[in-house]
């Protein structure tokens, strides 16, 4: 756990944190966000420390951190940054073991943890341990050294935009990875950036600054349907009801589909799709294997003159994508429903505009 | 990589024995310069054998460059540290003073405190050769990226262990640069040892200039040449270990 009580930081004549109180719970992840200077990556550091506030008071697990030795401090928080800053000149493995070693860890519990480490971020040991970070795509950098953050295993992780020097589709990868890996984890974690999508897709809490001052502290459901002021509406933007879809996952909103298998007849498949326009058409195990349209059944003997054939990959979204992606989906094949499926193909039901409609009902008031 | 390691010291071994070879057989150094000025009578200067001044001269050059390694490297750390810092532009003109003002100039100055001999050609020398090291020192740390002082110091290094571990390993190149650049100069400088009677190579110079032989010139000078390439190619090996 987190608290920050009061906490001001001047430079010079300058505020750049102006008595900020905030809490973040253990397990939580907290993303704060803002426009540039506002003051959020100095909240950041003055958390381990590398920059000192002013005044006011910061606890981590309810230990003032002002009463231990900085260094002392820093190596039970982990630390990523958007520069990454691995050093040049250790291998991947002697950089992800640098807090390890300042702890004076063993040297085989040291090798041990390193292994574990480079799994999680789903890279292998065998090949990567020895490389240079020269070596490094910019977005296996990131991932080290989100490594080397976590290697003693600290209880609270500060992240400085940890993803921002990536390209779109890494960065999302990396998303993808960091979700996975809190969830495992379940670290009390605070993170910077300027990326509203990545605060409202990672966080458990956002916290809006600006100049200096906390804004809206909130759930990003929250941020999102009820915006505190003008500043904070503007700034999640005139699209933040398509944002709020990114947060809902889609099961919830799938409904029972109408399918016919390959071998039904037509008076069958006429009373199956009754009460609508399209029918889903699965094999014996309930694998999705395409579609037909309830206009063309009038001209047909069998399923098979009139299925219009696809992939469970083309055609239909899985259980575990969110709203959005479902509604990009429709929109992109102008489709007014599309089928759910497991990760084997497997029919699991299908969700229709009108239940996105519905989820985001009373998201766009203004405040 | 390893392997270009080992074919530099090796070839740095050959030249290096070849040298001693070449210095211990005075009776090949008369030939040769006998056979270059036939005119002179004494091709070798008779105070000291050539084995013994190159001695003299590797002391004087080990002596004064130590001691600007010792000092130097400091130096350059402690203005780069944040206690240091305000004397970074004082300590960065002084070292500049200290190669412009001539070595000879340094001479004048110190015999009369120190006398003649060892000491006063030691303290010219260091002086002279304070700049590239402290120079380097300066420039290698401060190459060292922001960043990657930042994530040394974010993720619990003390400010001496960042230094230790990150800022000398990645600075330790530079430095050397620098270190290789002041023993050359002192090599070279060292000749000047000879006027105030510390010995060396500058010896046969100094003689060969009042008595107008140039035999004794080259006697000095040639060894003096092959000795700076020697040490050229060790110091530059030494220093590919840190890349």
């Amino acid at each position: 756990m987190i608290r920050l009580e009061n906490v001001t930081k001047r430079f010079g004549d300058t505020i750049a944190v102006d008595n900020l109180s905030f809490e973040v719970n253990q397990g939580e992840v907290c993303v704060l966000i803002g426009p540039s200077g506002c003051g959020k990556t100095t909240t950041l550091r003055m958390i381990n420390r590398m920059t000192e506030p002013t005044s006011g008071r910061i606890f981590i697990n309810g230990k003032d951190t002002s009463t231990e030795k900085p260094e002392v401090l820093r190596r039970a928080i982990g630390y990523a940054i958007q520069s990454v800053g691995l050093f040049p000149h250790l291998t991947v493995a002697r950089n992800i073991a640098t807090v390890p070693e300042l702890l004076h860890w063993d040297e085989k519990r040291i090798a041990r943890r390193v292994e574990e480490l480079l799994l999680l971020v789903g890279l292998n040991p065998a090949q990567y341990a020895r490389k240079y970070p020269h070596q490094l795509s910019g977005g296996e950098a990131q991932r080290i050294g989100v490594a080397r953050a976590l290697a003693a295993d600290p209880s609270v992780l500060l992240m400085d935009e940890p993803f921002g020097a990536v390209d779109p589709l890494t960065r999302e990868r990396l998303q993808t990875q960091f979700a996975r890996i809190q969830q495992e984890l379940k670290k009390t974690v605070i993170m910077v950036t300027h990326d509203l999508d990545e605060a409202i897709r990672l966080a458990d809490r956002i916290a809006i600054m600006k100049s200096g001052r906390l804004v809206q502290y909130d759930t990003p459901e929250a941020l999102l349907t009820k915006p505190a002021n003008k500043f904070v509406h503007d700034f999640v933007g005139t699209d933040r009801a398509l944002k709020r879809l990114s947060r809902l996952p889609i099961m919830p909103y799938v409904r029972q589909a109408p399918s016919v298998t390959m071998n039904a007849t037509m008076d069958e498949v006429e009373a199956v799709c009754r009460h609508c326009q399209w029918v889903w058409v699965v094999n014996d195990q309930k694998r999705l294997l395409g579609w037909l349209d309830r206009g063309s059944i009038p001209s047909a003997s069998s399923v098979s003159d009139v299925i219009v054939r696809g992939t469970p990959e083309e055609i239909a979204v899985t259980g575990k994508a969110t709203l959005r992606e479902a509604l990009s989906r429709m929109l992109g094949q102008g489709l007014r429903s599309i089928p759910v499926v497991d990760e084997m193909g497997i029919l699991l039901g299908e969700i229709t505009l009108r239940d996105i409609e519905m989820a985001t009902a009373g998201t766009d008031t203004a405040p | 990589m390893k392997n270009n390691q080992t074919r530099r010291w090796a070839i740095f071994s050959l030249l290096a024995v070849a040298f001693l070879v070449l210095i211990a057989n005075a009776g090949w150094w008369e030939a040769a310069l006998r056979f270059l000025f036939p005119g002179e009578t004494q091709v070798l200067h008779p105070r000291a054998s050539l084995i013994t001044l190159v001695k003299e001269h590797l002391t004087l050059v080990s002596i004064s460059s130590g001691l600007t390694i010792i000092v130097g490297v400091p130096l350059g750390i402690w203005v780069t540290r944040p206690t240091g810092r305000p004397f970074l532009p004082l300590v960065a003109d002084l070292t500049s003073f200290g190669q412009t003002f001539p070595p000879v100039a340094v001479l004048a100055l110190a015999v009369p405190m120190f006398g003649f001999g060892l000491v006063p050609t030691v303290l010219a020398l260091f002086f002279y050769g304070l700049l590239p090291v402290v120079r380097n020192t300066i420039a290698g740390l401060q190459s060292v990226s922001k960043d990657t002082l930042d994530a040394a110091l974010g993720i619990g290094m003390s400010r001496v262990q960042a230094l230790v571990r990150v800022e000398l390993p990645l600075a330790a190149r530079v430095i050397m640069a620098g270190v290789r650049i002041s023993v050359i100069i002192n090599i070279g400088t060292a000749m000047i040892g000879a006027v105030i009677g510390a010995g060396g190579l500058g010896s046969p110079i100094v003689a060969g200039l009042v008595q107008d032989n140039i035999a004794y010139i080259v006697e000095g000078a040639a060894p003096a040449a092959l000795l700076a390439i020697l040490a050229d190619h060790f110091l530059a090996t030494v220093e590919g270990h840190f890349a």
